[in-house]
C-alpha cells in the first residue's frame, strides 16, 4: 500500500499515526478513569458512567450557551469554566446517587449493575425530556478548532493535544490524590480491609460517597472534553461504555496504572490496526486479542496479588 | 329517493302556497342529502374489510421512536405526518372521514416495532401505518403487516432490494441517491477517484456496492472502501489513510452519533471541506444531522438528496411555513422529514381514486398516482411502490442549510433491484 509515495510523505504520515494513537490513548484514559475508581476501589459496576459523562457534555453544552449569550467577550476561555462546572455537577450527582442507591447495595455487585442500568436509563430519558432527542451542537472557540501546523505535511489537531493534556493533568491529579494524600490513604486503606479501617477511625462511609463522587465527576471532564471530538445527544453515553469496561477490566479491575497500561495497549493496537485493515476488523482483532489475554490472565494485565 | 319525491312535488297541484312552499324545501333537502351522500360514500361501501372507518372518522397510525437511539431521527418525521393529517383534516379529510391516529413508540427496539404494528392492525384495525425509519424495522414489521394486510408508508431512504405489497416507499432506494450523485460529480468537478466511507450495517454496504460499480462502469478507480462499527467515535486514522490515499472524492454514508466525531475529526485534522481537495460527497447527512454536528463543522460538503430545505418552489415555501408555524421557528426539515410528508398525502389520493379504504382496492390504484404538491416538487408512484422523484446535490453552508448546486432534469426511476446485486 505504500508503492508511489516518497520517504518524507511516509514519514509524516506515520507521525500523524503515532499522533493518532496517542489521542486515542489520553480519550481511554479519561474515560477509564472515573470508571476505575468506582469499580476498581469500590467494586461498584456503574452502568450509568456513560450518562454521567453526557452530564458533563450538556454542561459544557448549556455553560457555551451561556457565555455566547452573555459574555461573548469571553468565549474563548469558556471551556475551562465548562471544564471545572462539568466535574462539580456530576460530583454532585453522583454523591446523590451513592446516598439514594448506591449505598444500599454494596456487597452486592449484581445489583448495583442493574441498579446503575436503570439509572442510565432514566438520565437518558431526562435529557432526551430537556434537551431533545436531537444531538445538540456545542460551539467551540475559534482557537480550539483546527490544526497546527507541525511541516507541510504533518498537521496535529488542536482539539486531540487538549484531549492529551487533560488527560494527563486528570492522570496525575488522581495519582497525586491516591497515593500521595492522606484521603487517598484512607481510601486504600478501605479498599484494602474495610472493618479494620472502620476501627481505626476512617469514616468508611464518608470514603465511598467522596470516592464515588470524585469517579462521577472525572466522567464529567471526560464528557466536557470530548464534546471536541465526539456528539452530544442523549444517548452518546453508550458509545462509550464498552470501551470503557474494557480498558478497565483488561487493565485489572484495582490497579490504576494497570487502567493507563492497558488503554495504552488497547489504543496502539487499535489504531495501528485500523490504519492497515478495515475499522470494523481492527475492533474484531483487538477483542479476540484482549480476550486471548483475559483466558490466560483472568485478573486483567496488573492484579494485585492478594491471598484469597 | 330523489327522484320520487321531485316527482311528487310536480304531480301536486300546487294550490296551497304555503304547502308547495314546504314540499320544495323538502325536495331540496333531499336533494342536498343525496349530494352530500355522493361526496361520503357510506361505510360499508368503503370499508368492507372492518378497518376503523366510521361514518366521519377515519382512523391511522403512527409508528416510530420517541424514545431510545433512534427518537434523534424519527421525531421529524412524526411530525411531519402529524402535519400532513391536520392539513388533510383541514381541507376536508379523506372520503369526507377525519383523520384520527393512533401513535405507538417503537421505543428504537426493533421487536417492539413489530408488537405494535400487530397492536395497531389487530386491535385498532387502523387503515394505514404512516412509519418505521431503520431499514432494520422495516423488516421487523414486514411480516406482520403482510400476514394481516396492512399497509405501510415508509420514509426513509434506503438500501433498496425489497418490494413488498404492503409498503409504499415514499423515500429513495439506493439507486436514486447514488447514480445522480457520482455523475455529478464526475462531470461537474472531474472526479477521478473515490474513498468509500460507511458505518458498517447494510445500508452503507449496499449504497456502497452500487457506489462501487458505477464507477467502475465509468472507467474511474476507487481507492479505499471502509466501515466502521455504528457509534464509533474515534476517526484519526482513516482520516491519515484518507490524506495518504487523496481521493478526489470521500463518499460517505456515516450515521448517527459517528457523524459527529468523523466531520469534528476532520475539521481539526485541518481539512477545510470547501476547498474541496477531497470534495466530501455525501448520502446521509440531512439539515437534522446538521445540527447536531455544527455547521462549522460541515461547510462545503454536498450532499446527494431528493429534498433540501432551501429548494425554491412555492409547495416548499408554503410546507416550511407551515412546518415552522406548527413547531416553531428553531426547525430544520431534512430529507426523511420531507419524505414523511408526502405518506398521508399518497394515501388519500390512493384512497380517492380506490373510492375504498380497503387496502386490496388502494393497492391496485397505486401505480400512477401523483402528488402535485410535494414539497420537493412532483413525485408520482412508480408500480414498484417507488416513488419517482428528482435527484438533488446540495452544498452545506456555514447556517447549516444546503444550497441546491445541481438538480436531475428528468424524475429518476425508482430501481429497488439493480441488476447484479441481488
Amino acid at each position: 500500500m505504500f508503492d508511489g509515495y516518497t520517504s518524507s510523505e511516509l514519514m509524516s504520515i506515520f507521525a500523524m499515526q503515532g499522533f493518532a494513537g496517542l489521542s486515542l490513548f489520553s480519550v481511554f484514559v479519561l474515560m477509564a478513569m472515573g470508571l476505575a475508581i468506582i469499580f476498581g476501589q469500590m467494586g461498584v459496576i456503574n452502568m450509568a458512567h456513560g450518562e454521567f459523562m453526557i452530564l458533563g457534555a450538556y454542561t459544557t453544552y448549556l455553560t457555551s450557551s451561556f457565555f455566547q449569550s452573555y459574555l461573548p467577550g469571553l468565549f474563548g476561555g469558556y471551556f475551562f469554566f465548562a471544564i471545572i462546572l462539568a466535574f462539580l455537577i456530576c460530583a454532585a450527582l453522583g454523591a446523590l446517587v451513592e446516598w439514594l442507591m448506591i449505598r444500599h447495595l454494596y456487597h452486592r455487585p449484581l445489583d448495583t449493575l442493574l441498579a446503575t442500568w436503570g439509572l442510565s436509563l432514566i438520565m437518558q430519558q431526562a435529557y432526551r425530556s430537556i434537551f431533545g432527542a436531537r444531538e445538540v451542537g456545542v460551539d467551540l472557540p475559534e482557537w480550539m478548532m483546527g490544526a497546527f501546523q507541525v511541516t507541510d505535511l504533518v498537521e496535529l489537531p488542536i482539539n486531540g493535544l487538549f484531549v492529551m493534556i487533560i488527560a494527563l493533568s486528570i492522570a496525575v491529579a488522581v495519582y497525586l490524590l491516591m497515593y500521595r494524600s492522606g484521603w487517598g490513604k484512607n481510601v486504600r486503606a478501605v479498599v484494602q480491609n474495610r472493618p479494620m479501617a472502620e476501627a481505626v477511625g476512617i469514616n468508611s462511609a464518608g470514603i465511598d460517597r467522596a470516592t464515588f463522587a470524585l469517579g462521577c465527576g472525572i466522567a464529567g471532564i471526560a464528557g466536557a472534553a470530548f464534546t471536541m471530538i465526539g456528539s452530544t445527544g442523549p444517548s452518546s453515553g453508550q458509545a462509550y461504555i464498552v470501551d470503557t469496561f474494557l480498558v478497565v477490566v483488561f487493565g485489572g479491575a484495582q490497579s490504576l496504572i494497570g487502567t493507563i497500561i492497558s488503554a495504552f495497549g488497547i489504543s496502539q493496537a487499535q489504531s495501528t490496526m485500523e490504519f492497515f485493515l478495515s475499522g470494523s476488523m481492527a475492533k474484531v482483532l483487538t477483542l479476540l486479542v484482549v480476550v486471548g489475554i483475559l483466558m490466560l490472565r483472568p485478573e486483567g494485565l496488573m492484579a494485585l496479588k492478594v491471598r484469597r | 329517493m330523489g327522484t320520487t319525491d321531485k316527482n311528487a312535488s310536480i304531480r301536486s297541484p300546487g294550490k296551497r302556497p304555503g304547502f308547495r312552499k314546504s314540499l320544495m324545501t323538502l325536495a331540496a333537502s333531499v336533494m342536498l342529502a343525496t349530494s352530500a351522500q355522493a361526496a361520503t360514500p357510506s361505510t360499508a361501501e368503503v370499508n368492507t374489510t372492518d378497518l376503523a372507518v366510521t361514518d366521519d372518522t377515519v382512523t391511522v397510525g403512527i409508528l416510530h421512536s420517541i424514545t431510545g437511539t433512534m427518537a434523534i431521527s424519527e421525531i421529524g418525521s412524526v411530525q411531519a405526518e402529524k402535519l400532513a393529517i391536520e392539513q388533510i383534516n383541514a381541507s376536508g379529510g379523506v372520503l369526507g372521514r377525519q383523520i384520527e391516529f393512533v401513535q405507538e413508540d417503537g421505543a428504537s427496539d426493533w421487536p417492539t416495532f413489530a408488537e405494535k404494528s400487530r397492536k395497531l392492525l389487530r386491535q385498532d384495525n387502523v387503515a394505514a401505518i404512516f412509519g418505521a425509519w431503520t431499514s432494520a424495522s422495516r423488516k421487523a414489521i414486514l411480516p406482520v403487516i403482510e400476514q394481516y394486510n396492512g399497509m405501510l408508508y415508509y420514509p426513509t431512504f434506503y438500501e433498496g432490494l425489497e418490494q413488498s405489497p404492503n409498503v409504499v416507499y415514499t423515500g429513495q432506494e439506493a439507486t436514486q441517491q447514488i447514480l445522480a450523485g457520482i455523475d455529478w460529480a464526475v462531470k461537474e468537478k472531474g472526479a477521478k477517484s473515490f474513498y468509500l466511507l460507511g458505518s458498517d450495517y447494510i445500508w452503507p454496504r449496499t449504497s456502497n456496492k452500487i457506489a462501487r460499480k458505477h464507477i467502475d462502469k465509468l472507467g474511474l478507480k476507487v481507492v479505499g472502501e471502509e466501515y466502521y462499527p455504528l457509534g464509533h467515535t474515534q476517526f484519526n486514522s482513516v482520516i491519515n489513510k484518507i490524506k495518504l490515499k487523496k481521493p478526489d472524492v470521500i463518499f460517505a454514508s456515516v450515521v448517527g452519533g459517528s457523524n459527529v466525531a468523523f466531520y469534528k475529526q476532520m475539521k481539526a485534522a485541518g481539512v477545510d471541506f470547501t476547498d474541496e481537495k477531497p470534495l466530501l460527497l455525501t448520502i446521509s447527512v440531512t439539515e437534522d444531522e446538521i445540527r447536531g454536528i455544527g455547521g462549522d463543522n460541515v461547510e462545503g460538503i454536498y450532499a446527494s438528496m431528493k429534498y433540501f430545505q432551501s429548494l425554491d418552489n412555492p409547495n416548499n415555501k408554503e410546507f416550511v411555513a407551515a412546518f415552522k408555524e406548527t413547531y416553531g421557528d428553531d426547525m430544520v426539515i431534512g430529507d426523511v422529514t420531507q419524505a414523511a410528508y408526502l405518506g398521508p398525502w399518497l394515501w388519500k389520493a390512493a384512497v380517492e381514486k380506490a373510492g375504498s379504504f380497503d387496502i386490496d382496492k388502494i393497492r391496485e390504484e397505486f401505480a400512477g398516482i401523483e402528488f402535485t404538491k410535494a414539497p420537493e416538487g412532483y413525485v408520482r408512484i412508480h408500480e414498484n411502490h417507488h416513488l419517482w422523484s428528482k435527484t438533488r446535490i446540495g452544498q452545506a453552508q456555514l447556517d447549516g442549510q444546503y444550497k441546491v448546486v445541481h438538480e436531475t432534469e428528468e424524475l429518476m426511476e425508482p430501481d429497488p433491484f439493480p441488476e447484479g446485486y441481488q
